[in-house]
């Protein structure tokens, strides 16, 4: 039983999206279900995590084809933290879905596309078989183009006309890629691969497969030059769709990027410094864009860019300090992004309007509420000891040992910037005195729901927050966490000897 | 044929990338349509192009004694056209619904997400 282990987390998100089907019509039965699979799908992955972190990489052969012939699915620590991961910003999405998605919206099978894209999810952290790869991004992107697309208003239509078009792109780039690695090595599996590709004569040709794959995870990852579509689509669907592609859709990018140029294309100098290159003008654009934005989901999705590039720098340094400090950010940014939009949510649902010029007055008049928003916000920039502060410790060494001064220089810069936009925002939205805001006549304010959708609004909020503080306040074991998973990364080899040395069990 | 095969794939390629380049929003479809069947073919072409030796191992022996077509590639197509079949189906689906709403097929005129909010 415990060889198929890896596969429950997957397993039970199918099954709750197969089962939400049957209950189409019916949104409360729905609500239901949706929050309580959540939880136990937690519960599952909390139980799997441990278990990877008592007895190590466990790897499951689909059919029993033995790697490299059959489908792997490998569960690494990484791997399994990620999964956790979306097990948590899905239980907290799911909630604040039930409470905040109009059901106008929710008639039009929201909740079994939202699991199918939880799913997508877990499958492509999961999964150790580069094809497959493929598959779970298409799954995960399908998904996305319904939800962004649900409910047809005009700004949504538009963003999403952007948004499939670049993804589509992204996808076709991944294809292309895939189809030249092939026809280099003849082999799909990861592990394979690794093995192969370095054995590969023709170095230019692996070199330009690598970008290939650097575009392709690139646009999906929003990584400069590539994001354009991300300011222009993210601010449009209910902010529980944005919530979740904020918190996950773009961390997948950076996922599979770590993925493949730790494991497969590794050792490679010039890479490298593309790397680097790209992540600075990350840090860079998104900062100075997200300073000059109006409309809170607009500042955020700039952030998200911005943030990304931390990521990315980390993972261009290539020490194991870095990665592990690029780690420890992936960490802290699920939970902040999906909270902050979810927080945009609220502030939306209370006055109305997201426009920082329009909002104000929040501070005198929801103190409670301020002091719970507080905690995402500044997480985010990072004061001490909020999460955000230490990953940033672990980049800022790796960036003096490896003496690259531009990138503690881009770090330093896009810190200081978040802290100024957070800080304009905060004034702004919270302190500033209230604002006329044209009261809609149909609009469904937070004060005139009922009291059973505001708690559950309200609780992901106060959940995520919960965790972020965990993350903050007990750092210790979450750099414990990301120093293994980084020294997994670096020495790939255990990765690719649990894979191939495998014993199929009956 | 692999040359021919590889114009053909370039072709493709470009004619695929110029049409979602146009501001025209059916020329998008067009230009996915292009690209997506491009990759397919790619993926055929790098998979080897081996004439008349299907995958099958006589019955006398145990493994391949000559060179075989490799049905990897095939399986990879068949999954990649019947994913870009969905897609290409939500996105014509998407063009029609976006051009009812948005009451123009030009995508220059869509920037109703970059007003200031």
């Amino acid at each position: 039983m415990t060889q198929q282990l890896i596969l429950y987390p997957l397993l039970l998100q199918l099954l709750l999206a197969i089962l939400l089907m049957f209950f189409w019509k019916r949104i409360g039965a729905q609500r239901v279900i949706s929050i309580l699979g959540s939880i136990v799908h937690l519960g599952v992955s909390i139980g799997v995590f441990a278990y990877i972190w008592n007895n190590g990489t466990q790897t499951v052969q689909a059919g029993s084809w033995e790697a490299p012939f059959g489908i792997t699915f490998i569960a690494d620590t990484f791997a399994i933290t990620m999964v956790l991961l979306t097990s948590i910003a899905g239980l907290a999405v799911s909630i604040f879905s039930a409470g905040s998605v109009i059901s106008d919206r929710l008639r039009f099978g929201y909740f079994p596309i939202f699991h199918f894209l939880l799913l997508g999810l877990t499958g492509a952290f999961l999964t150790g078989d580069i094809f497959n790869l493929y598959v779970w991004f298409e799954i995960i992107i399908i998904s996305s183009f319904v939800l962004i697309t649900i409910g047809g208003e005009k700004a949504q239509l538009e963003g999403a006309v952007k948004y499939f078009t670049l993804n589509f792109l992204a996808s076709m780039i991944f294809l292309t890629a895939i189809a030249v690695l092939y026809g280099l090595t003849g082999s799909l599996n990861m592990a394979d691969l690794a093995n192969k590709v370095a054995a590969v004569e023709n170095r230019a040709l692996v070199e330009i497969t690598a970008i290939l794959f650097l575009i392709g995870f690139g646009i999906k990852s929003a990584v400069f030059p590539l994001y354009f579509w991300l300011p222009a689509s993210y601010h449009t669907p209910p902010s529980a769709v944005s919530a979740i592609f904020g918190g996950l859709l773009t961390k997948v990018g950076v996922y599979a990027l770590i993925r493949v140029f730790t494991l497969i294309f590794v050792e490679d100098v010039f890479l490298d410094q593309i790397l680097l290159v790209l992540a600075i003008f990350t840090l860079f654009s998104g900062a100075l864009g997200a300073l000059v934005q109006n409309n809170i989901r607009k500042v955020f999705s700039y952030l998200i860019i911005c943030h990304i590039g931390y990521m990315i720098i980390g993972l261009g340094m290539f020490t194991e300090v870095a990665i592990a400090g690029a780690i420890f950010y992936l960490v802290h940014d699920i939970l902040v992004k999906t909270n902050l939009f979810m927080v945009s949510g609220l502030i939306y649902r209370i006055k109305g309007s997201n426009s920082l010029r329009a909002l104000g007055g929040f501070y005198a008049q929801y103190p409670k509420l301020s002091l719970l928003m507080f905690i995402p916000l500044f997480s985010l920039v990072g004061i001490p000891p909020l999460s955000g502060f230490w990953p940033k410790i672990s980049l800022i060494t790796a960036s003096f040992d490896t003496g690259s001064y531009w990138s503690l220089a881009a770090i330093i810069f896009a810190s200081f910037i978040t802290l100024v936009v957070i800080a304009k925002l905060w004034a702004e939205v919270f302190w500033k005195d209230a604002q006329e805001i044209p009261v809609k006549p149909k609009f469904r304010y937070y004060h005139k729901i009922k009291k059973i959708k505001r708690i559950q609004i309200i609780v992901p909020i106060v959940f995520l927050s919960m965790v972020t503080l965990y993350v903050g306040f007990g750092a210790e074991h979450i750099q414990t966490l990301a120093a293994r998973i980084a020294s997994e990364l670096i020495d790939n080899q255990l990765y690719i000897d649990a894979v191939l040395n495998t014993q199929i069990s009956e | 044929m692999e040359v021919l095969l590889a114009i053909i794939i370039g072709i493709l390629y470009a004619a695929g990338i110029y049409m979602m380049l146009r501001r025209s929003l059916v020329k998008l479809i067009i230009g996915i349509i292009l690209l997506g069947n491009g990759a397919n073919l790619l993926i055929f072409l790098l998979g080897r192009i081996t004439e008349g030796a299907p995958p099958i191992i006589p019955g006398e022996s145990k493994v391949f004694l000559e060179a075989y077509a490799d049905p990897v590639p095939q399986a990879l197509i068949l999954t990649a056209i019947v994913i870009s079949f969905g897609l290409q189906s939500f996105a014509i689906i998407l063009v029609k619904r976006a051009h009812k709403v948005v009451k123009t097929d030009d995508l220059d005129e869509m920037n109703a997400t970059d007003e200031d909010s």
